[in-house]
């Protein structure tokens, strides 16, 4: 019987069909163990093989792993809530309505994408911690280092433009006071110090970020379509040269 | 009490509540392991430098990390919904109104400086300086371990400024600030009709400086003065500072004029408690 059951698996495994979606077998050895990440479009961002503090919880905390994860979650729950939602004044809110009202486990997407996103803005805070406290910004790593605070700052400006989505009264005043802001920039808010004659309510730099003079349906579509297309596409471009750039900087800090 | 309760509870306001909770305990968790290899002299990673197969022992800590971390998020989400008020309206105004919460440290920086400096130089400042660290942070030692002995001052600016100015203005912003950004300690009743009277002075009315012109110099001279600071340690130690040396001009000229912004902070907020100050410099065109 069991002569029979290893020819049979022996034949599934030899198999053209079989053969040509897995290059490598199970068995435990280091090639294998090699293969494994190499040979997996999913895992081959990884390393073979790392040193031993690396795999430690106690030194990584794991936060960069984490951060990403969140922003998995949210793009996944994200382009689900996108089936559900209107990005104008007449139908945001109501929509948000319905999809806690009425869509199965609505509510359950909304709140998974929303706590999502507060975890990865905190995930991203010790993340940061976790690598200056270990001295990992350091040479040959300054760059990473950068592009690692641009993704905070993009993390962060994910966040903001999808608390104005809901339009509740939350929604409209947090971004209000939010982008305010920006009306005292210097030389080119219309409020801000040093600012020329030119530039006034309806040309400055608040302006822009809101598309009119005070948080309006136009905010509306044009931070849904930063939270939905642009910045995402810009946190995945960074995150791919950070992730490479770990890479090839020498892996995970550690002591020389 | 209630206001503070209900402020406390509130779904968006559970992000605060678990970074006072994380944060002492990667505190901790960090500043322990950097003690124990302080201690010892030699990094304990130095002894775990043999390489592991990523497939199984990484993938593994990373799947077991990634399922904890989604059951926290299905529990969260499955007990805590996602707030929703009424409709937006712009004419109605709630007070106080207030950015979310990872901007809060921001928006509570208001009180002490004017919008350009609080809203959009310090944020700016703060990006710009996070990028400089490791340009400016010319010290090898402490590169992929834990210490605390071999980096002090790094390590006491970053923590001052990431918990000091960071973490207690979002926790003071979020909790303890009332209608018309006034404060209100937890067991305080928010009183919308609270007033407070507005008796903060300019530094130079302090000094009994009367004048737009005398103020406004007086005003710049503190202020170029305080900045200068900085670089006048430098001329007085490079001779005999081999610190400094290595540093050399230009890195220390940013190291003291971000370090000075940053302590600019604390020391505008102690001048509004203690002397009611207002404005350090004055002028026709900004105020700082």
């Amino acid at each position: 019987m069991d002569e029979k059951r290893n020819g049979l698996k022996e034949k599934i495994t030899n198999s053209q069909i079989w053969r040509s979606m897995f290059r490598h077998g199970y068995e435990k050895t280091g090639r294998r163990y090699t293969l494994q990440i190499l040979q997996n479009v999913w895992l081959h961002l990884h390393p073979p093989r790392v040193p031993r503090h690396g795999i430690n919880f106690r030194f990584t905390w794991c936060m960069g792993g984490i951060t990403f994860l969140m922003f998995l979650v949210t793009a996944v729950t994200g382009v689900l809530l996108m089936f559900y939602y209107r990005p104008t004044a007449e139908y945001a809110f109501r929509d948000i309505q319905y999809l806690e009202f009425d869509i199965p486990f609505g509510m359950l997407l909304r709140n998974m994408h929303r706590w999502a996103a507060h975890g990865m803005v905190i995930a991203v805070m010790l993340h940061m911690f976790r690598v200056f406290l270990t001295g990992s910004y350091k040479k040959p790593r300054e760059f990473n280092w950068a592009v690692g605070v641009i993704l905070l700052v993009v993390t962060l400006f994910l966040s903001f433009t999808g608390y104005l989505l809901p339009w509740d009264q939350l929604a409209l005043w947090a971004v209000t006071v939010g982008t305010n802001m920006a009306r005292a920039t210097p030389v080119l808010g219309h409020e801000g110090p040093f600012v020329p004659q030119a530039i006034t309510q309806s040309n400055d730099v608040r302006f822009v970020l809101l598309g009119g003079t005070e948080v309006s349906p136009s905010t509306l579509l044009r931070f849904y379509i930063l939270h939905c297309v642009g910045v995402p596409i810009l946190a995945s471009v960074l995150m791919a040269l950070h992730f490479w750039r770990v890479r090839k900087d020498g892996g995970i800090s550690g002591p020389l | 009490m209630e206001p503070f309760l209900a402020l406390v509870s509130k779904p968006d306001n559970v992000p605060i509540i678990a970074i006072i909770f994380l944060l002492p305990f990667f505190t901790w968790l960090a500043f322990s392991q950097g003690r124990r290899n302080d201690k010892a002299g030699t990094p304990a990673e130095a002894a775990l430098k043999d390489k592991v197969y990523v497939w199984p022992y990484l993938c593994r800590a990373e799947f077991l990390c990634a399922i904890i971390v989604m059951l926290i998020l299905g529990v969260w989400s499955i007990a805590l919904d996602a707030p929703l008020e009424e409709m937006s309206d712009p004419a109605k105004t709630p007070n106080p109104s207030k950015a979310p919460w990872y901007f809060l440290a921001l928006q509570e920086m208001l009180v002490y400086f004017d919008p350009w400096i609080a809203g959009v130089v310090l944020p700016g400042l703060i990006i710009a300086g996070l990028i400089a660290i490791p340009y400016i942070d010319i010290n090898p030692k402490g590169k992929g371990y834990y210490t605390l002995k071999e980096r002090p001052f790094a390590i006491a600016t970053f923590c001052f400024g990431f918990f000091m100015l960071w973490i207690v203005l979002m926790v003071v912003g979020t909790f303890l600030r009332g209608p018309g950004w006034n404060f209100f300690a937890p067991w305080v009743k928010w009183d919308p009709h609270k007033v407070v009277s507005l008796t903060n002075v300019n530094l130079s009315y302090k000094f009994g400086i009367r004048g737009d012109l005398t103020a406004n110099i007086f005003g710049f001279i503190v202020v170029a003065g305080y900045f200068s600071l900085g670089p006048l340690l430098y001329f007085w130690k490079r001779k005999t500072s081999r610190f400094l040396q290595e540093l050399g001009l230009i890195r220390y000229i940013i190291v003291s004029f971000l370090f000075l912004t940053m302590m600019a902070l604390p020391i505008k907020m102690i001048l509004r408690w203690v002397w009611n100050i207002k404005y350090i410099w004055v002028s026709p065109w900004f105020n700082v």
